[in-house]
């Protein structure tokens, strides 16, 4: 299959690889997708006054997942969490140009923005209750 | 003066070092110019018709054809007379499975293959199921190997057809063919062996007689012939019969009718002596470049898996999975090398190798599999750059590989909670 120079630009120079320590109060984590089904992407978040400063993803799968969670760590760099929650995978597909067949990769960069931003107010929820 | 960038900002390609290297000889192998003179002069100055009978043209033709039947079938160690001339190994099996079982049909309706034989094979048999013959699929053991036992335990007094291969398509296994020959044989002595030969011929001694079989199908593009050409060796003593998919002419004994391609089976015929007086010293050459590819990658990799048994294996075949990395994310770091994968995301289908699942190694490993196939013309200058640029782009992707993160801190990665999509 012939991919898009964008998709081969960020396989071959991902952006904000790497990982935060989760345990942190700031980092909200979202890992998503199964081996058994050929991908797996962890993408974080790291918040300061419902801004996320910082962000930092590792993928198992093909070029198409990885570039799309390297995309998705630009996006939502600088974003609200409103923000990035209301990012959707077509923007991945559109900015990317993924065929068909790819579409998955995206939806799995979009849920992992949101299962990170989920994690994240599940802290400071928790958090919250602890102080109360 | 410097050498070219290899384009994966890795470093400079060595000397003596062409890209893109093919080291995919399974999918297909490239034709050896000595097959390539052999058959040039059928296509303009002996381009007759191997069934005109009555000129020179045709005369050339024919004894040309049936210097090729002798040739392959010598192979095989069988006799040109039981060649019939196909255009490939799917038409083969075709003919070998359909066509038996439409003959021989009063005597049974049962058959029996192996659950990692090639798609020509196990859709073929679906298509028998759907018109009304049963089938039993063997799983093989982690290794991919059958055992004799194991497949006359499956036949029955209405088994037809036993169809397994010589030699697997993707993990290069070689099934322990002469020992199922006897086993089944002995179960019942009226049921038909077939083996769809085509990874095997010329790369592995093989012997019709020893192995009792009664069909056997072969390509001639997977050893150094053109595609388009393949055979089917019937059995003439005792006589097998097979009902035509093709009616026509009556060419090839009235089981496969239609103008013989001269040039191709030519071609084959030349394929099929060379593999023959060479197999000996390439088996030993392809052997030694495999085993040079594999010491230098697991000697570097930590993790890294063979699918199926190292031992019974084609001499060229490497087929092994990097736990962590996705199988297609690897081949695109390995964009001037020709290798394949079991991955989901490079077959059409989205689902990892049936036949790596077979094993029962686990879907996560068949996603992280390549194959490396080895063939004539690979050197071994060609091993050393292709086992540093693996090393180099494993690395790199485990480093993005929140798997390999896990499996470094001590994460038992089957302990979470997945959620499959």
């Amino acid at each position: 299959m012939a991919y898009s120079n964008k998709v081969i630009e960020h396989y071959e120079n991902p952006r904000n690889v790497g990982s935060f320590d989760k345990g942190e109060d700031d980092v909200g984590t979202g890992l998503v997708g199964a081996p058994a089904c050929g991908d797996v992407m962890k993408l974080q978040i790291k918040v300061r006054d419902g801004v996320i400063e910082d962000a930092r993803f590792k993928t198992f799968g093909c070029g198409s997942a990885i570039a799309s969670s390297s995309l998705a760590t630009e996006m939502i760099k600088g974003m609200t969490l409103d923000q990035a929650a209301e990012i959707k995978n077509t923007q991945i597909v559109q900015e990317l140009n993924l065929p068909p067949v790819k579409i998955h990769c995206s939806v799995l960069a979009e849920d992992a923005i949101k299962a990170a931003i989920e994690d994240y107010k599940k802290k400071q929820t928790a958090k919250a209750s602890d102080a109360a | 003066m410097s050498a070219p960038d290899d384009g994966n900002g890795h470093g400079k390609v060595p000397a003596g070092i062409k890209l893109p290297i093919f080291m995919d000889n399974h999918s297909t192998t490239p034709v050896d110019p000595r097959v390539v003179e052999a058959m040039l002069p059928y296509f303009t100055t002996h381009f007759g018709n191997a069934a005109s009978r009555n000129h020179v043209f045709g005369w050339t033709a024919e004894a040309a054809v049936e210097n090729a039947r002798s040739q392959v079938a010598a192979l095989l160690g069988g006799d040109g007379k039981e060649i019939v001339f196909t255009s490939g190994a799917t038409e083969s099996d075709n003919l070998a499975l359909k066509g038996a079982a439409s003959f021989y049909r009063k005597q049974g309706n049962h058959l029996v293959t192996v659950e990692t034989e090639h798609k020509a094979i196990l859709d073929t048999c679906k298509r028998l199921q759907r018109e009304g013959f049963e089938v039993t699929y063997l799983k093989p053991s982690k290794d991919g190997l059958v055992t004799p036992e194991q497949v006359a335990e499956a036949v029955t007094d209405k088994t037809i057809v036993v169809s397994v291969m010589l030699a697997n398509n993707e993990i290069g296994v070689i099934q322990p063919i002469e020992a199922i020959g006897a086993a089944i044989k002995a179960k019942n002595p009226k049921v038909l062996f077939h083996t769809d030969a085509v990874q095997g011929a010329g790369k592995i001694p093989f012997d019709v007689e020893k192995a009792r079989v009664d069909l056997v199908s072969l390509s001639a593009h997977k050893m150094y012939g053109p595609k388009g050409i393949g055979a089917l060796w019937v059995r003439r003593k005792p006589r097998i019969r097979l009902d035509p998919m093709i009616d026509g002419g009556g060419h090839e004994r009235g089981m496969r009718s239609g103008t013989l391609a001269v040039p191709m089976i030519v071609a084959f015929g030349k394929a099929a002596e060379i593999a023959k007086a060479e197999m000996a010293d390439e088996a030993v050459r392809l052997r030694a470049l495999r085993d040079r590819l594999y010491q230098g990658i697991t000697s570097q990799l930590p993790e890294v898996y063979v699918n199926g048994s190292l031992e019974q294996r084609l001499p060229g075949n490497l087929n092994i999975s990097f736990a962590f990395v996705e199988g297609e994310s690897l081949l695109m770091a390995l964009k001037d090398v020709a290798v394949s994968s079991g991955s989901a995301c490079t077959s059409a289908s989205l689902e990892p190798s049936y036949v790596l699942r077979a094993l029962g190694a686990g879907d996560e490993l068949a996603h992280s599999s390549i194959r490396f196939g080895i063939g004539r013309f690979n050197t071994e200058a060609e091993i050393d750059y292709v086992t540093d640029l693996v090393v180099r782009s494993v690395a790199r992707l485990r480093s993005l590989s929140p798997l390999w993160e896990m499996y470094q801190e001590g994460i038992d990665i089957n302990s979470i909670q997945w959620t499959p999509h």
